[in-house]
Formats: structure tokens, C-alpha cells, sequence
């Protein structure tokens, strides 16, 4: 290789900002870094594609033995969330994928590279939770609405479907998006924490799957008291239209939801900034 | 212009580095040399922020790295470990690491074409060999065209060609006015690439010297093998000088000196009117001599090693 010159310097630091690091160029790069992976991509994909699979397939299952359900199934039956029974599956793509934006960087010896282009360090994090929310809840959000108008349209032979201005709807269907961008967000603060991608996912798969059945084994009076205020149980609050008794308010739930992100988030923050990279 | 004073690390029980102060001034390639396990990779680390120190603090052009509003302007950094994510190409990595500084495509282009990656820079970094890597790390220090390099061990890996490569870019980095501090554990390549040295065993610090004076306190008492038609005559002479020892080789013509070196030999042969087909002094002392030092700093672990080399930074 001939070239041993070190090529001139064309974009030296010019003004007071020119050459800078700022939040938005930081954000700009994590734009560039989640899109130039394709296990970005994979994930949201499988995401979407379990939303809306699942959501369609159980409304066809229930149009199929609709004429056969008896009269108390068929009561209690809600046609919005029947169609959105392919967000909970969801959850676990995108957490994966919450884990693997901040584990990936570990694994690979990368995060080296990203903290000593921003040494600061704390925009790293904030960047690559604004990204990845900002992507998964685009995602996530559309897949529950088309999950719920194609589910709405199998209903419909059967006249049992709903519409946006049934009570509850809306919200639910936009829930869902807002449950699965919060829950990955809990991931991104978890794998951040955790660093390791296996460890990451087992903790996130964890705290959605296992803990609320660990729950259950629990006392009842202890079960009431706990159950609601976990993670899952509690954002999923946001996407349901018939209150169950123990089940907290649709919004309540979601900010607690919220408030494990934010604590994880935080905590992820504080360890990024003490720790050796 | 880097500043070290009085780095620390220590990983749990086990001191990585202890109590290290050295600076490394622009215009020369500096050298940063230590056995395995010596604390070079640790130190650069430190120097670039990753990792705090348990005591001490280090800047570079006169800050701290973390305070540093443009770092990879003011530092161009390669590290041990490939800093790359194995699923991205190299490219996307290079245009990544320019967003958070605004650094123009443009550039990320030059750099690739400067390092050579041009054919591969859209395949993904993770099936990069050793060399490329290298190149793909080289390219990201330039990125920033910064005053400042620090490189953990460029040529490891890296094939005759690409070492000499990396040899030429570095010096040319340094006659244009730049900091340039390469770490290695080969005397022999640092003798070819650096105009000064920083020696390390054990954390500590060991040797702080230019190449010159290294190579010269290395052979000095030093070793000479000489080729004469004489050998008899020139070895009775040379016995006589104090403190000189003689061996006679294989080869009957050929003599190896201990304790004197080439310049005395060669003036004791003309006073005496001797031919000589050969004179040379011992090349593999210079590596001998680093690992003398270093092997020197493992035995005195606890006191300062070695002070005779350390001499006090000229600037
Ligand atoms: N993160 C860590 N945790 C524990 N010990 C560490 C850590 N990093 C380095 N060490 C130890 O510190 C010492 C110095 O390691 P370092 O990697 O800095 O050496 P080095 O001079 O770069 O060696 P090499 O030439 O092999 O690259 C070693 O004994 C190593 O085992
Ligand atoms: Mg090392």
C-alpha cells in the first residue's frame, strides 16, 4: 500500500460548534448505527409480523367457531383485543432487540469505539433510547392499528367487529404500540445495565414471563397486592377494554409501566458513567 | 502533547499500573514498550478515559480526554481489542463514528481510500482479516484528523508490507507536528518506527530515553564479532585491553568481543596495521537489553527499577 501520507484536514473545527459533539449529531449517528444493522430490522420485523399473524389468525379462529361459542364466551367477547393478542408475543422481539442495541456494542468491543467519540458518555444512552423508541413505536404502533383493521374485517363476517370510536378502542389499539416501545425501552436500560446479550434477554424474558407466574404461586392477598403493579401486568393495562377486578386504570398502569423504564433507564445511566468501558 | 501523572489502575487485588508519569511530545513517534500483561493497553485506556484511574489523572493536549468538546479532532485512537461491531460494514462504522462530530461522507471516504479498504469498506467488519482490521482501525483514528494518535499495537498482525506501511504513515504523522504514541512489545520494530521510548514492566515505569540512547547504553560494554586474516595477533591485543574477553568461532577467522565495541577494535587493528574483512556489532543485543531491562523490572518489583535509564523529560 502506497499511501503513506495521512490525507490533509478538510473538516477541522472552524467555529465555536463546528466539529462539535451535540445531542442531535449524537442522536444522528445511532440513527445511522441502528439502521446499518440488519438485526434491527429482523426483530421489528418480527415483531410486526407476530402482531399482526397472531391477531388475524385468532380472529379467524373465532369467526370459524363463532355459531358453536356458547352465549357467555360470546358476551365477554371484546373484538379489539382479540385482535391485538399478537402484541404480548411481540414483546419479546422487541425486547431482544432493546437488549441487543447496547449488549451489541459490548460484545463487540464497539462501545469502546462510541464513548471515545462521546466521552460524556450519557448522550450515548439517551440517543440510543430516543432512536430505538422513536423506531419501535412507529413499528409497533402501526402493526397493532393494521392487526386491528384486518382482524376488524375478518370480525366482520360474523357482524362482531368494532370501530375506532367504540369506547376504549383507540386507546388500546394505540396502547399496544405505547406498551411494546416502553417495554423495549425497559430492555434497552436492562441490557445496558446487564451488558451481556444472553444475560440481557434472560432478564427481560424474566421479568415479562416468569415473574408474573412466580406471582401467581403466591398468596392471594399477597397475589392482589403484587400482581398489578408488575411490569407486564401493568402496562397491559393500557390496552385492555374490560377492567379486570384487580386490574389497575388504563393510564396508572402504563405510568408504572413507565416508571420501571425510567428507573432502569437511570440506572443504566448512573453505571455508564462509573464504569470502565 | 500527552501527560501522565502518577497513573494508577489496580483491578481488583491485582495493580495493573502503578504510580506511571511520563509525557509524550509532538513531532516524534514515541514508542510505548512492556513484555504481556505489562499495563500498555490499560494505560492507553486510561489516557483515552475508558477506564478511571485508582490514582492519578492523564491529559492530552492539555485536557482531559472526557473534557474535550471535539475528541476524535484532538485524538485519534486505536485500541487492542477491535472496537468495531462485527455486523456493521466498514464504512456505515466510519460514517457512525463521523455523525457525532459532524464530520462530512467525504471524509469518511478519504480515509478509507487512505488506508486502503476501498474494495471491502461495504462488507461487514466481522469478516475482516487481521490486517484489514488493522487498516479499519487506522482509518478511524485519522477520521477526526486529529493532533494527537494513540495506537495499541498497529502491526500486530499484520504482514511485512502492512508493517511497513503503518511504519512510514506513523513517522510522516509525526514530521507533520503530531503526537504519535505506539505501543508494542517488540524492541526490534520500535528501534525501526520510534525516536523515543517509554519502557514499562510490571505497571512501572521502566525506561523513559530516546532510541538513540537506548541503542547506545544496549551496546555499549557491548558485544563485536570481527572477521580478520589475524584473528591470532588481534586476539592477543585485545586480551591485553582490561576487562575485554575473546571467543574464537567455528570460523577461524572470525572473533567475538565482549567489552569493547566496534570503534575501539577497529582503532587497535589500525595502530597495529591489521586487516580487517568485518566488524559488527552484536544487533541482537538491542532486543536482549529490553528484555534484560524488563526482566530486571519483574525482579525488582517492589523498588523503582532501573533508575539509571529514566532520565528527566527534556521539554
Ligand atoms: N479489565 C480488567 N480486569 C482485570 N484485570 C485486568 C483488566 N485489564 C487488564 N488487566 C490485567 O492488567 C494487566 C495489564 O494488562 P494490559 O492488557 O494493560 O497489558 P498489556 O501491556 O497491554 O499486554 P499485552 O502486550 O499482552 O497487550 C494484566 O495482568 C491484565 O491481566
Ligand atoms: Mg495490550
Amino acid at each position: 500500500m502506497s499511501a503513506a501520507t495521512a490525507p490533509a484536514r478538510t473538516a477541522g473545527p472552524a467555529g465555536p460548534t463546528e466539529g462539535r459533539v451535540t445531542l442531535p449529531r449524537v442522536v444522528h449517528s445511532e440513527w445511522i448505527k441502528f439502521r446499518t444493522l440488519r438485526s434491527s430490522w429482523l426483530t421489528l420485523l418480527a415483531a410486526a409480523v407476530l402482531t399482526v399473524a397472531l391477531g388475524t389468525l385468532f380472529c379467524w379462529a373465532t369467526v370459524s367457531h363463532w355459531d358453536r361459542l356458547p352465549a357467555g364466551e360470546r358476551a365477554h367477547f371484546t373484538p379489539v383485543e382479540h385482535s391485538l393478542r399478537g402484541y404480548l408475543p411481540a414483546q419479546l422481539a422487541v425486547g431482544v432487540l432493546g437488549v441487543l442495541v447496547i449488549s451489541g456494542e459490548y460484545s463487540t468491543g464497539m462501545i469502546r469505539a462510541s464513548l471515545s467519540a462521546v466521552p460524556r458518555r450519557l448522550p450515548v444512552l439517551w440517543a440510543k433510547a430516543a432512536v430505538f423508541g422513536a423506531v419501535t413505536w412507529v413499528v409497533t404502533t402501526a402493526s397493532a392499528v393494521t392487526a386491528f383493521l384486518v382482524g376488524q374485517s375478518v370480525l366482520s363476517a360474523k357482524h362482531v367487529d368494532t370501530t375506532f370510536s367504540a369506547p376504549g378502542v383507540t386507546r388500546a389499539v394505540l396502547g399496544a404500540g405505547l406498551y411494546l416501545t416502553v417495554v423495549g425501552l425497559l430492555a434497552v436500560g436492562l441490557g445496558s445495565l446487564i451488558r451481556s446479550t444472553a444475560g440481557g434477554i434472560a432478564t427481560v424474558f424474566g421479568l415479562l414471563l416468569v415473574v408474573p407466574g412466580l406471582a401467581e404461586a403466591l398468596p392471594s392477598n399477597w397475589h392482589d397486592a403484587i400482581a398489578p403493579y408488575l411490569p407486564s401486568n401493568a402496562g397491559q393495562a393500557l390496552t385492555v377494554v374490560q377492567q379486570g377486578p384487580g386490574d389497575l386504570a388504563p393510564w396508572t398502569g402504563f405510568a408504572v409501566l413507565c416508571g420501571y423504564a425510567a428507573a432502569a433507564l437511570a440506572g443504566a445511566a448512573v453505571a455508564l458513567k462509573r464504569r470502565d468501558a | 502533547m500527552i501527560e501522565a501523572v502518577g497513573l494508577t489502575k489496580r483491578y481488583g487485588p491485582k495493580t495493573a499500573v502503578a504510580d506511571l508519569s511520563f509525557s509524550v511530545r509532538p513531532g516524534v513517534v514515541t514508542g510505548f514498550l512492556g513484555p504481556n500483561g505489562a499495563g500498555k493497553s490499560t494505560t492507553m485506556r486510561m489516557l483515552l478515559g475508558l477506564d478511571a484511574p485508582t490514582a492519578g489523572h492523564a491529559t492530552v493536549n492539555g485536557r482531559r480526554y472526557a473534557e474535550h468538546r471535539a475528541p476524535l479532532h484532538e485524538v485519534g485512537a486505536m485500541l487492542e481489542a477491535r472496537a468495531v461491531h462485527t455486523g456493521r460494514s466498514a464504512f456505515n462504522h466510519l460514517l457512525a463514528l463521523a455523525a457525532t462530530h459532524g464530520i462530512p461522507r467525504r471524509r469518511v471516504e478519504e480515509v478509507i481510500e487512505a488506508v486502503g479498504l476501498r474494495e471491502v469498506a461495504r462488507r461487514r467488519a466481522g469478516g475482516f482479516s487481521l490486517g484489514m482490521g488493522q487498516r479499519l482501525g487506522i482509518a478511524s483514528a485519522l477520521l477526526g484528523d486529529p493532533a494527537t494518535l494513540i495506537l495499541d499495537e498497529p502491526v500486530n498482525g499484520l504482514d511485512p508490507e502492512g508493517i511497513l506501511w503503518i511504519r512510514n504513515l506513523l513517522k510522516s504523522l509525526a514530521a507533520e507536528g503530531r503526537t504519535v504514541l505506539v505501543s508494542s512489545h517488540l524492541m526490534s520494530e520500535m528501534a525501526l518506527t520510534a525516536e523515543h521510548l517509554i519502557v514499562i514492566g510490571r505497571g512501572r515505569l521502566i525506561a523513559d530515553t530516546s532510541v538513540a540512547e537506548f541503542t547506545r547504553r544496549a551496546s555499549s560494554g557491548g558485544a563485536v564479532r570481527v572477521r580478520t586474516p589475524d584473528s591470532v595477533r588481534l586476539g592477543e591485543l585485545l586480551r591485553t585491553l582490561p576487562g575485554v574477553t575473546v571467543t574464537p568461532d567455528d570460523d577461524v577467522q572470525v572473533l567475538l568481543v565482549e567489552g569493547a565495541d566496534s570503534e575501539q577494535v577497529g582503532r587497535l587493528a589500525a595502530e597495529h596495521a591489521l586487516v580487517l574483512f568485518e566488524l559488527v556489532p552484536r544487533q541482537a543485543s538491542l532486543e536482549e537489553a529490553f528484555m534484560e531491562i524488563t526482566r530486571d523490572a519483574v525482579e525488582y518489583e517492589a523498588v523503582t527499577a532501573a533508575p539509571a535509564l529514566i532520565e528527566e523529560p527534556t521539554v
